[in-house]
């Protein structure tokens, strides 16, 4: 555990990510089985352990430490784990030594809600302060220090000189530690089985077109869907064949939507969008649409749901618009052109169920111009923008420069005044960064009252949040915690791509992915926009 | 007469000494001002009169270019200031100069202990418990997270850290007025003798330290050097100028801060360093909490810093104590 603490250590303290690589690589290399397998595993976030969470860390901590002072320490620090690893009572008697990486996971791994109470406070007092932030950050499974999955792939492939392409091939047949993905980097040994497993296959993911323009002679458009990016996979086995269904970022979302997974009984791997039927929006630019999809609002309510009721999948069904095959009855798709697989997948959806598939329908347009016009004509809910594919790029892991670009659409704007400020957590620790805004019930001048409208934390720079920061200590009305009522005086130009009706908001509304556009410090705050300017951009 | 301390108040700009209408600290230019050290938070410009250490007044006519005003009163010496009120200023241990500033009215002794640490420091006197009703004491680092570690340990950190790259430098980021003279002198401690570098805002501070004798060796201007001089050297500059333009000038720094801060992970990222070194002029928490058993006042007065974990450490233990709301006063570069 003490080199793995300080691997944990220096990565925090090390801004490049060469640097960071080359850390991660020296530690794969000089660790032993399975230390190594589970630090990875810790590192690229593939731990999950049932007893521990963060109230499990706050609850032993506050029958140590007083609850004001470690409350007000937690708000400081801004990390529960960093704020406990400082705290924790250094034991008074004689310890043993500090486990090793892989027996903390098999600790961890036993305890049940019960015994997390007496195990996890003996493993703490086995450790010094670093060795109990990286036990209490591998136990809660949120690192957040900087490391993406990615990055822990890229350096494991450094490490041991393999391909990072393989790796990613591999890395969702294994689990933690990974032996036969070491025995294989680094020992030699033959690749990993991945036959007739239904693996995740990373996603092609696309750059910001920003101020550029593309030829339609190179690029094909497709309306970008406002629902979340899926990958469908079905494998033939003995046992009759399985389907998973897995998200961006590949974690395995099956049993959130069980009734996708019956819909596809053809061995095949697609891309595509996982909407729920709604409304008719989606369903003009779409003939194959049967009713069309909902808006973001309404797919929310599915997700993140261990278990659907019976009310929900009759309700909210959900499907999949589809946009790309990799893979169709074995044979592997992804080092065609877009414009092959596209004939592919075309020929293979009259072979699966209406009720569950249809295609992602091309955006004809004739030059750019017209594709501008066409974007700028859409207002539906269920359109985030345009996706742009280069009809020749094959299906690469990633973002890679000049082969997909998404061109989202103009948000809408609005001006709020900012009415409460939370502290932030990682990097903006102690700043305040999380903005509450609201909009006018009325006339302010003829005394009507804010109401909150939305929260954001992002859409600002470093320099920025410093003005702000400092705008609220000095404007504060009062403290709640880690929250301040500020007075009122600042106005934020809001930014977001939709809003919508909401019960669980005071005001009665819910925006969309709002995010700070333009701190309005020349605008006085009666000047800022009332409710019914927002309730006039409601499309449900 | 009942013990009222009304003689005494808090306001936001500094504590008023309403007998003898002077200000203590005063965060605007007043008549007449009580200084207890040389941070700029603490010593501002501009008073009528100015009473403070010889070593202070030296600092402050440092920065501002004038002593008009001066009254110098050394550590030990009562000064009987209008409306009978007396003064003496006494050890602070946070810097050179610095002085708690001991007040009797009335039969009533106060005690403002500016900032303060418990720590030696070769670079000033230290602190010395003094008995009093009313203890004003700063609460910088007023959470009970934070420990600093013996200063040894840390300079044993940096050196380390010189040793194990000798084609980079070590570039410490250290509060110009204190801080940089204290790392200095620790270095010179562990043995550390080769020439330190220095950034051209340190070198005034640096020379008023050596003509108050404080030893700091072989100190060198940044400027004055070539690149190439510097590999395995350390260089100290203000916390500011760690990711400024300037530092492109030297042969691939290690970047090092010493403060209290770099106790939290996320603040030493948020100033990209690489290098957190635990080293405080203020005193830790349990040194904040110790000084107040320690005086045992009648009740204590808490300012400058984290006010609400130290008055609830004072209600846990039966002790009378209030924070007082009071402005301006920001050490977030110790």
């Amino acid at each position: 555990m003490e080199e793995f603490a300080a691997l944990i250590d220096a990565l925090v303290y090390t801004r490049s990510r060469n640097a960071k690589l080359a850390l991660i690589a020296d530690y794969l290399r000089a660790t032993p089985d399975p230390d190594r397998g589970w630090a990875l595993a810790a590192l690229t976030d593939g731990m999950d352990f049932k007893a521990v969470k963060s109230s499990t860390i706050r609850n032993l901590m506050k029958e140590r430490v007083d609850p004001i002072l470690w409350s007000l320490s937690r708000d400081f620090v801004g990390d529960t784990a960093e704020t406990a690893s400082l705290l924790w009572p250094e034991p008074s008697s004689d310890v043993e030594a500090p486990p090793g990486v892989a027996e903390a996971v098999a600790l961890l791994g036993a305890m049940t809600r019960t015994t997390v109470l007496t195990e996890l406070p003996m493993m703490l007092d086995r450790l010094d302060p670093s060795g109990r932030y990286a036990l209490l950050k591998l136990a809660t499974g949120a690192m957040r220090i900087g490391i993406s999955a990615r990055l822990g792939k890229v350096a494991f492939a450094q490490a041991f000189d393999v391909s990072v392409d393989e790796v990613e091939e591999y890395w969702h047949a294994l689990q933690p530690p990974y032996a036969e993905l070491f025995a294989w980097a680094a020992g030699g040994a033959a690749p990993p089985e991945t036959e007739n497993l239904p693996l995740f296959r990373p996603f092609m993911l696309a750059h910001p077109l920003e101020d550029a323009q593309v030829s339609m002679d190179d690029y094909a458009a497709e309306w970008k869907w406002d629902g979340i990016r899926v990958q469908l996979v079905h494998v033939a086995n003995e046992n009759g064949g399985e389907t998973r269904l897995y998200s961006r970022s590949g974690d395995d979302i099956s049993a959130t939507f069980p009734e996708l997974l019956d819909a596809l009984a053809i061995p095949a791997v697609l891309d595509g969008e996982l909407l729920v039927r709604g409304s008719t929006q989606g369903g003009v630019q779409n003939d194959r649409t049967q009713g069309g999809a909902a808006s973001f609002n309404a797919l929310q309510q599915r997700l993140g749901r261990k278990t659907v009721s019976k009310k929900m999948l009759s309700e909210a069904p959900a499907f999949v618009r589809l946009y790309d095959a990799l893979a169709i009855e074995g044979e592997d798709l992804r080092t065609l052109p877009w414009s092959d697989r596209r004939g592919h997948l075309e020929r293979f959806i009259p072979r699966l169920p209406d009720s569950h598939f249809d295609l992602s329908q091309i955006v004809e347009a004739g030059d750019f111009d017209q594709l501008a016009e066409i974007r700028a004509s859409a207002r539906d809910d269920a359109i985030e923008g345009l996706m742009l594919k280069r009809r020749d790029a094959p299906y690469v892991a990633g973002r890679k420069a000049g082969m997909w670009y998404k061109w989202k659409r103009d948000p809408l704007l609005i001006d709020c005044v900012l009415m409460y400020a939370q502290r932030g957590s990682g990097k903006r620790s102690s700043f305040y960064s999380d903005y509450t805004f609201g909009c006018w019930n009325g006339d302010p001048d003829a005394g009507a009252e804010l109401l909150p409208v939305g929260k954001a934390y992002s859409g600002f720079t470093d320099e920025e949040l410093k003005k702000i920061d400092r705008h609220v200590r000095q404007n504060t009305l009062n403290r709640f915690g880690p929250v301040r009522e500020t007075d009122k005086s600042l106005v934020f130009e809001v930014a977001f791509d939709s809003v919508h009706q909401s019960k669980r908001h005071k005001s009665g509304l819910a925006m969309r992915f709002p995010r700070i556009h333009r701190i309005r410090w020349d605008k006085p705050a009666h000047e800022a926009d009332r409710m019914t300017a927002l309730e006039a951009l409601i499309r449900d | 007469m009942i013990a009222d301390f009304s003689w005494i108040r808090p306001e936001p700009h500094g504590i008023h000494v309403v007998p003898a209408d002077c200000w203590i600290d005063p965060s605007r230019a007043v008549d007449k001002a009580l200084v207890t050290h040389g941070h700029a938070d603490h010593a501002r410009g501009g008073h009528g009169q100015t009473i403070a250490t010889p070593e202070t007044l030296g600092i402050m006519k440092l920065r501002y270019a004038t002593d008009e005003g001066a009254t110098s009163v050394s550590y030990g010496e009562t000064i009987r200031l209008p409306g009978n009120v007396d003064a003496t200023y006494i050890p602070a241990g946070h810097v050179l100069g610095s002085a708690q500033i001991l007040l009797e009215h009335a039969g009533e002794k106060v005690i403002v202990t500016g900032d303060y640490k418990r720590r030696a420091d070769p670079t000033c006197l230290p602190f010395e418990v003094t008995p009093c009703d009313i203890l004003i004491t700063e609460a910088t680092f007023g959470l009970p997270l934070f420990v600093h570690p013996p200063i040894a340990e840390e300079v044993g950190k940096l050196l380390k850290a010189l040793h194990d790259n000798p084609e980079c430098c070590v570039l410490v980021g250290a509060y110009a007025l204190g801080k940089a003279q204290r790392v200095i002198a620790e270095l010179r401690a562990a043995g550390h003798r080769a020439p330190i570098y220095l950034h051209g805002a340190m070198e005034r501070m640096c020379r008023l330290y050596e003509e108050f004798g404080v030893e700091l060796g072989d100190l060198r201007l940044v400027a004055d050097h070539d690149k190439e001089a510097m590999r395995g050297a350390i260089v100290v500059c203000p916390p500011s100028a760690l990711n400024d333009r300037w530092s492109r000038r030297l042969p691939d720094p290690i970047t090092a801060m010493a403060s209290g801060w770099m106790r939290v992970r996320q603040r030493a990222r948020q100033r990209n360093v690489e290098l957190p070194l635990i080293i405080s002029d203020h005193a830790d928490w349990g040194e904040l909490t110790r000084t107040i058993e320690e005086v045992n006042p009648h009740e204590s007065w808490i300012t400058h810093g984290r006010e609400e974990a130290l008055l609830r450490w004072c209600q846990l233990h039966q002790r009378r104590a209030r924070a007082l709301a009071m402005v301006g006063y920001d050490d977030e570069d110790d």
